[in-house]
């Protein structure tokens, strides 16, 4: 602060706040409705405090799911974690080795080979969907857990990350491993490794969120009921008939389905920031 | 930038590159050149014998009134979103740059909604104006709007541009407050000498430092709405009513899926390649001179 000046501190409270207040509603809605049944609800006079049904709700949506769609969350739940945790691990297995690869090796078209894995960048997945659909169908994977990963980490993301990552460790730290007689797999393991941790854990942040909240590829792809994530189960909750929607259930189903990558972002706020700053770079 | 010592050995890093090649080449190259074939070829209705028809599939997209109807769509779609999560996340974040207590907090309780899923932020919202049963419907009622964003589609639209902006700007907020951290305090403060009033440091030396984010954070809220948005149509609108509310990838979905129409599909696809790669390299081009006055 230049000068000191208390209105515009109040100010700044002000707009904060307000600002809080306005991200924060849906949310504070959706925990309410998720505390009361569907009369309450579908006559459009929910109250803003809670009410006593979370006890009812939790378990109905966890262990049954909805009237229509019948399919209990926790099945949701689970499948979207696997494909989270897929997604996030895969990416960096697979980016670590290429990025130890492009920058601490010379080997014959190393440039042409980081060029095609850099323009992957440009191009989600939702520019190639029925193409890569139809692989993933050619190659048996719909209804998988791989088909569901695959063709999401096949991006240049991570490799950017630890690659960029890499220029900064000092040459000094190879040299010095050479001499001590230290080959490719020993450096890597007892100094690329343990020098990248925060790195990996911030990208794998920033990939589990990502992975969670996938949408299309999942709708697309998923075609028995037990392989949906719970994303793609929500949505489903409400197009039924509209009279017929289940407020309740599907507001239960969206508390829990944002619960995970928001703890996430809130527990590991440090290690998200990093991860968004740094692969956006 | 290179190494300057090196790793000997040539039959290793090829291993070690080898299944992020596969992978890339497999989802990604593979189906990227499908798209393209593709859009060069028309199916008949059951898939069965597709024929080479050059640009036919380009020339009839750009013949149908849908097709612009969904760039009109986009465009304004994105610029409003861009527009307001840009100005909310910097007014929040030149607020949060001031030395308040508590800022952490307030940083904290700003940045989450990044971490909800776009369909999820879609179904909040309308939850929360639906036409019957939505909390803030009545108020809208009230004052004499026939608020119904299933018919109408101003009304939709409003509701997409609120959810979407609602999403993103956790995400500009973040950026903004680190840019604005970086700027030089001493600057200020000499700005600050000089008699200038806040608004006016902020209009003449914040603002203009901050460019180079600005800049960056436009492209990204583009792609976002290009992209990203997708879950959020499919859930509050399903692209309607009566398809206003298409933008160019729902439709790709919508004709792909629904339609059946392949190669008018994959004609899409390319063209919103073309578009995706345009706007990168762009970006590449000023991140690179770094926006400054």
């Amino acid at each position: 602060m230049v000068e000191n000046r208390p209105f515009a501190q109040f100010m700044a409270y002000l707009t904060l706040a307000l600002g809080v207040v306005i991200v924060a509603f849906p949310v504070y809605l959706a925990i309410m409705a998720s505390t009361f049944d569907a009369a309450t609800i579908i006559n459009g006079n929910m109250p803003l405090v809670p009410g006593d049904q979370a006890a009812v709700n939790y378990p109905r949506a966890l262990f049954y799911g909805g009237v229509h769609a019948r399919e209990p969350v926790a099945g949701m739940m689970f499948n979207s974690m696997i494909m989270a945790l897929g997604i996030a691990i895969g990416k960096i297995l697979i980016s670590i080795l290429s990025a130890f690869a492009v920058v601490y090796f010379k080997f014959p078209f190393r440039k042409t080979a980081f060029w095609i894995i850099f323009i992957t960048l440009m191009l989600p997945v939702e520019v190639r969907i029925y193409p890569t659909y139809k692989i993933v169908a050619d190659l048996g994977l719909l209804d998988t857990y791989t088909g569901l990963v695959m063709p999401l980490i096949a991006s240049a993301t991570g490799t950017l990350l630890f690659r960029q990552f890499f220029m900064t460790i000092p040459d000094e730290l190879l040299e010095a491993s050479k001499i001590d007689g230290a080959g490719a797999f020993r450096f890597f393991k007892d100094t690329l490794l343990p020098l990248s941790m925060t790195t990996i854990a911030a990208l794998f942040v920033i990939q589990f969120i990502y992975g969670w909240n996938q949408y299309l590829w999942p709708l697309l792809i998923t075609t028995k009921s037990s392989m949906q994530t719970i994303v793609i189960g929500i949505k489903k909750m409400i197009t039924t008939t509209d009279a017929l929607t289940e407020w309740q259930i599907a507001m239960t189903t969206a508390v829990l389905a944002m619960l995970p990558p928001v703890l996430v972002v809130i527990f590991m706020q440090r290690l998200f920031v990093k991860g968004l700053v740094e692969t956006e770079k | 930038m290179e190494k300057r010592a090196h790793i000997s050995g040539w039959t290793l890093p090829l291993l070690l590159i080898l299944p992020q090649m596969a992978i890339t080449v497999i989802f990604f190259y593979w189906p990227a050149s499908q798209a393209i074939w593709q859009s060069f070829l028309r199916e008949d209705a059951f898939g069965l014998a597709s024929e080479f028809v050059g640009f036919e599939n380009y020339v009839s997209l750009f013949e149908q009134p849908e097709y612009y109807r969904a760039m009109t769509t986009t465009a304004i779609f994105s610029s409003l979103v861009a527009f307001f999560s840009l100005g909310c996340a910097l007014l929040l974040a030149t607020q949060a740059d001031k030395n308040i207590r508590g800022g952490h907090v307030f940083k904290t309780l700003l940045i989450w909604p990044y971490a909800v899923a776009p369909a999820i932020a879609g179904v909040l919202w309308i939850f929360m104006f639906h036409p019957t049963l939505g909390t803030l419907s009545k108020p809208i009622k009230a004052v004499g709007i026939d608020w119904n964003p299933m018919l109408n589609a101003n009304h939709a639209m409003t509701l997409l541009v609120l959810s979407a902006t609602w999403k993103q700007i956790s995400y500009n907020f973040l950026f903004f407050l680190a840019g604005l951290q970086a700027i030089p305090k001493s600057v200020i403060e000499a700005a600050a000498i000089d008699g200038a009033g806040p608004l006016r440091r902020f209009w003449t030396v914040i603002f203009p430092l901050l460019s180079p984010t600005t800049f960056f954070l436009l492209v990204v809220n583009i792609v976002y709405v290009f992209f990203d948005t997708f879950g959020i149509i499919d859930a509050v609108t399903g692209g309607g009513p009566a398809g206003q509310t298409t933008t160019l990838v729902y439709k790709v979905y919508a004709d792909g899926r629904l339609g059946g129409d392949l190669g008018g599909s994959a004609a899409q696809s390319v063209i919103l390649m073309i578009i995706v790669i345009a706007l990168t390299a762009i970006q590449f081009r000023y991140v690179e001179r770094k926006v400054q006055y």
